[in-house]
């Protein structure tokens, strides 16, 4: 590939390692006061691979950032939108490779036109950069019209969530006809991926909303130390993990048997609810109370039927009163694969801050990402359990919910949902 | 409200109780339950720290004799099933202080205050049979350490007065709601919709109380964005809707024989609630988690205009959660006095600053609709209850200190 590469400016591979640990460092107070082990993680695999049986992103180890960006579809012309994914094909390659977006680079380009890569990388390594894409139920079909001759091959299970009690979403934070999840432990290095694909696609698409996540609430990989979400709780620790590879095919990948097996095997199905928290109030909650929502302790994450973080909750447990120790409605037992026929999900969902509201409190909470092979045996029933019977829900809001159908890896030559187009 | 099942009824509910129920009601000592990082030893070095390991058939006390001031217990279980922790009088019956729900591996702390005498510990793995049992000693330090029958009498008035306004608030929110009713099935809209927000007040004052009941909560006060797909939308929100359908789009008025079924409805449901209501007594942890649990019906639903989205009568409702958060407040207030008088001072100034600001938009009875109030004044209203609720988290664990 032509240009500078990031990495070239630095003066090759000895400078690299040195400015990967420093980088790690300047992440900072944050990264390695989380857990050091992440630290290692960042600067072993500094790269992922583009291309591969799976889109990255997925398993990989969850990075510490997030940029995720929905899009609309502007045009009716078919050929235009294979144009931009293959030039999105080509462009996230080389950026989760630590290079420039354009094959010219930030710098390196005639002086009269701008540049083909917006240049706010420029030193910075890849990051673990991992770009994912995900196709929306409008792709196939909206208000009715078939756009680009491939209603006949949406799987029903593809279409917009139902609405779920305590839902309050803002259109302008939900749906979409495309997504582009950008995950990297740097976010200007994530910011960066989405901002130069969002500018290759303007006259094809247009950015929808787009979200910045910071701090991943869940661990993909058994290496991997569970993070908190806002409330102050470790999140996600029963996530299907990279290493429990036949539940990975279980309950996350697509199935060439299942329906739109055809092109979406090896893929995923990714649910997106922005979940605000009512952060003010719930910071008012005694420590029982809120250990009691939660099922687990605030401290180690055990269940509050005892042993460890990993400790497999005991619904059955007799408390105090002739409840159980582990109260029905936390949210533990609401949501836990044992309520739901053994229904798991892959979590990769973010922290997220946008400042303050119109009253001063925090607009946060979890930007909920999830991966599974059916969403309507593994997302609706639990999201529908959870609205209803949940006590966190007194402290939650849905804001924002799209769900995308996440086509598998891109093989040599290809460019990314090149199956579906076919 | 918001959904039925939540905040309130834990605040309510029996089964969070326990402590507070047993230590409050009997003329005893107060007492409060931590969780602490783990066993510790007599760091104060005073002899009064208690280290208490309960298994499946053991329950080691560290000490069997202690003399009488505070008294700090932390109780450690090593067994498989949950466990509880008593200090029982010498009768063995009374219950000084407890701690329940001790998960395995768990850490709790127990802290009271106790007078000289002969006490017995209880560890109760499973929570089956009278426990396991070992007498206790408690001699005298010198220090005045006896609650006074005063405290008692501090506490049987704050439930009895609760109770008493509890069941006012009831009766007129029926007597109400049947005048309701009846103008909205006779098709006197413009006097039901004056009606509506004087009879909700009733509702409002009492909220936590009325969530309690899980069943009626959703039928009676549920919200159209909180439905779920299929569920039928019964109560005040419906009718709500129906009186002030300025917001809706293509809105279908209810015929006379939906109106008469969502009344009828309505009303069924108040006279229910009113019985039920009728046999509740209250324990003094409940009525302050109450007044906490009406600021944070403030804070999520009407201080954002969410509550009456239809009719945009929020502020009628803020101000009854506030009502009723203070008399909440002002019935245990002298018991608070006794234990924070900082406190106490605290939450007086700031339930008299937020009345305050509420009262500029009253006139009479009635207030202006949320949608005149400007983007500043609902911020100035908000942080007025961010300033109350803080202090007023504090509220249950002094009065338990």
């Amino acid at each position: 590939m032509a240009g500078i590469s990031r990495r070239g400016l630095l003066g090759g591979g000895a400078a690299l390692a040195a400015t990967g640990a420093a980088a790690g460092i300047a992440v900072g107070g944050y990264a390695l006061g989380r857990e050091s082990e992440d630290a290692a993680v960042d600067a072993a695999s500094d790269t992922y691979p583009f291309r591969g049986t799976h889109q990255a992103g997925i398993v990989t180890p969850a990075q510490d950032r997030l940029h995720f960006a929905a899009f609309d579809v502007t045009t009716d012309d078919r050929q235009a939108l294979v144009d931009l994914l293959v030039q999105w094909t080509a462009a996230a390659e080389r950026m989760t490779q630590g290079l420039d977006a354009g094959p010219v680079g930030a710098v390196d380009g005639p002086y009269n036109v701008p540049p083909d890569d917006t240049g706010e990388a420029i030193g910075l390594p890849a990051g673990g950069l991992t770009i994912t894409f995900g196709f929306g139920p409008g792709l196939f079909e909206k208000d009715g019209v078939d756009r680009f001759g491939l209603a006949d091959r949406r799987p029903a299970a593809l279409r917009d969530l139902p609405h779920f009690p305590a839902d309050v979403l803002d259109r302008n934070r939900s749906g979409g006809d495309l997504c582009i999840q950008a995950c990297a432990q740097d976010p200007q290095v994530a910011v960066h991926a989405i901002r130069n694909l969002a500018r290759i696609g303007f006259g094809t698409v247009a950015v929808r909303w787009s979200q910045l996540g910071f701090g991943r609430t869940s661990s993909t990989s058994t290496s991997q130390e569970t993070p908190r979400n806002l409330f102050g709780f470790k999140d996600g620790t029963a996530n299907v993990k990279a290493e429990e590879t036949a539940e990975l095919e279980e309950q996350v990948w697509v199935q060439p048997e299942d329906d739109g097996g055809d092109w979406l095997a090896g893929g995923s199905y990714l649910v997106a609810r922005r979940t605000n928290m009512t952060i003010e109030v719930w910071d008012r909650q005694p420590l029982a109370d809120q250990e009691g929502f939660i099922g687990r302790t605030k401290g180690t994450g055990a269940p509050l039927s005892g042993g460890d973080e990993f400790t497999e909750p005991d619904f059955s447990m007799p408390g105090s009163n002739d409840q159980p120790v582990i109260p029905v409605d936390s949210h533990v037992a609401v949501v836990h694969p044992s309520a739901h026929g053994g229904a798991r999900m892959l979590r990769r969902g973010y922290n997220f801050v946008d400042g303050t509201d119109d009253l001063g409190g925090l607009n946060a909470g979890l930007f909920f990402i999830a991966f599974v092979r059916d969403p309507d045996t593994q997302f609706i029933p639990v999201q529908q359990a959870m609205s209803r019977n949940d006590t966190l829900m007194e402290y939650l809001k849905f804001t924002g919910s799209a769900l995308f159908a996440v086509p598998g890896g891109v093989g040599e030559g290809e460019h990314v949902g090149q199956a579906l187009f076919a | 409200m918001r959904r039925s099942s939540l905040t309130p009824a834990r605040t309510t509910a029996p089964r969070l109780l326990g402590l507070a129920a047993a230590v409050l009601t009997l003329p005893v000592l107060a007492s409060c339950t931590e969780a602490v990082p783990s066993a510790e030893s007599d760091t104060d070095g005073d002899g009064r720290t208690v280290t208490v390991t309960s298994s499946a058939d053991e329950c080691e006390v560290s000490t069997g004799e202690v003399p009488s001031g505070t008294l700090t217990f932390n109780v450690t279980n090593t067994g498989s099933e949950v466990t509880e922790f008593y200090l029982l009088a010498e009768d063995g019956l009374t219950i000084k202080g407890e701690i329940e729900n001790i998960g395995p591996q768990a850490t709790r702390q127990l802290v009271l205050a106790a007078p000289a005498g002969d006490y017995v510990t209880a560890c109760k793995p499973g929570m089956v049979g009278e426990g396991i049992r070992s007498d206790f000693v408690v001699t005298d330090s010198g220090e005045d350490v006896a609650v006074t029958a005063d405290e008692q009498e501090l506490v049987d008035t704050a439930v009895a007065n609760y109770a008493t306004y509890v069941e006012d608030q009831a009766d007129q929110l029926l007597e109400k709601t049947r005048q309701f009713v009846e103008l909205y099935e006779d098709g006197q809209d413009d006097e039901a919709r004056a009606l509506y927000p004087i009879a909700r007040t009733h509702w409002e004052r009492i909220e936590t109380v009325a969530e309690s009941f899980g069943d009626l909560d959703p039928k009676m006060d549920l919200r159209e964005a909180d439905l779920s797909e299929g569920e039928e939308w019964t109560g005040w929100h419906r009718i709500e809707k129906d009186l002030w359908p300025a917001r809706a789009t293509d809105y279908t008025a209810l015929s006379a024989k939906e109106r008469s079924y969502y009344a009828q409805d309505l009303l069924a449901n108040t006279e229910e609630l009113v019985t039920r209501i009728g046999d509740l007594t209250y324990t003094v942890d409940q009525i302050a988690n109450g007044s906490r649990g009406l600021l944070e019906e403030v804070a999520t639903g009407k201080v954002t205009g969410e509550e009456e989205y239809w009719s945009r009568t929020d502020l009628y409702d803020f101000q009854a959660n506030v009502d009723g958060a203070r008399v909440g407040f002002e019935g245990v207030e002298p018991l608070l006095e006794t234990k924070d008088p900082e406190l106490a001072a605290s939450l007086r100034t700031r339930f008299t600053q937020l009345d305050d600001l509420l009262a500029q938009y009253r006139t009479g009875d009635d207030f202006v609709g949320y949608d005149e109030l400007t983007q500043a004044q609902v911020k100035e209203l908000s942080d007025a209850v961010n300033a109350l609720s803080e202090p007023l988290s504090q509220l249950t664990a002094a009065l338990l200190a």
